[in-house]
């Protein structure tokens, strides 16, 4: 508990927060350490940066992927013509 | 050489979403492309005894799902298609002239190079993605592509939230890196 009102945090753990970012499941509180952090540490603003181009490019890729629905009746279906043509 | 072997129970696992983004930029329509993409794993299913294993699985599938993509040009390229766009343009006598301009390229719209682009983008993560181990690259997906929430994955795996993050950062990590050879 203590550790939690530590503005201090150490780089794996704001890497951890910035993954978290990327999904929207950091809180402010993690955010503000994060940012603290960010001012002086090269390799995390390097691992923010990097991260957020990835979580930019999936994004924009989004729309030309399957959806899970869209998956699984493929997959129905073709395991329907894959057991048609063992037998 | 490398014999190659074809395991058709692993092809909607490995190979749909890579096939799907193949197509999907090219006929820039979501139920064609899921069709599509059936056809090729059902033809790829009837011609499994052409398989001679020079070719990796994946590059066996493009190579039909390839034929289908020109198939399905051939067909909307049909005379009927080609009558109809001709008979809308000589039908409005009043536009004359005016279908220069509308034929000029719209520089906001989608172009070849931003398809080409967009192809390349969606391939470049796909194979990225396939770089990963198992496991890693099935959580990256569920988690990033398909926005399954942390709790339903955790119940899925058997795994507690903080082992879920771990595995999403070495996961972020290598897709970064591989994407930064790749793409940034």
């Amino acid at each position: 508990m203590k550790n939690d009102y530590n503005v201090f945090i150490p780089c794996d753990t704001a890497q951890h927060t910035c993954d978290k970012t990327q999904y929207d499941e950091a809180s402010i509180w993690e955010k503000v350490k994060l940012s603290i952090h960010l001012i002086h540490c090269k390799a995390c603003q390097t691992y923010t940066k990097n991260n957020h181009k990835l979580t930019k490019l999936m994004n924009e890729n989004k729309e030309n992927n399957l959806k899970i629905d869209e998956r699984e009746s493929l997959e129905a279906l073709f395991r329907k013509e894959l057991s048609r043509n063992d037998s | 050489m490398t014999q190659h072997e074809l395991n058709p129970n692993g092809w909607i696992k490995n190979y749909s979403d890579y096939l799907f983004n193949y197509t999907i930029v090219r006929v820039d329509d979501r139920e064609i492309a899921k069709d599509l993409v059936q056809e090729a794993f059902f033809a790829g299913l009837r011609s499994m005894k052409n398989f001679k294993g020079e070719a990796s699985e994946r590059t066996w599938l493009i190579s039909i799902l390839k034929r289908k993509i020109i198939d399905h040009y051939r067909k909307i390229n049909s005379n009927k298609g080609k009558a109809e766009v001709r008979m809308n343009y000589n039908a409005d006598n009043e536009s004359d002239g005016d279908w220069l301009e509308e034929r000029v390229a719209d520089p906001y719209a989608s172009n070849a190079e931003t398809v080409i682009e967009n192809s390349e983008l969606g391939l470049a993560i796909h194979d990225c993605l396939s770089t990963l181990p198992e496991k890693q690259a099935i959580i990256f997906k569920m988690k990033t592509i398909d926005n399954f929430d942390t709790e339903t994955i955790c119940n899925e795996f058997n795994i507690t939230s903080s082992n879920l993050w771990v595995i999403v950062h070495r996961a972020r990590t290598a897709m970064a890196n591989c994407m930064k050879k790749n793409w940034f």
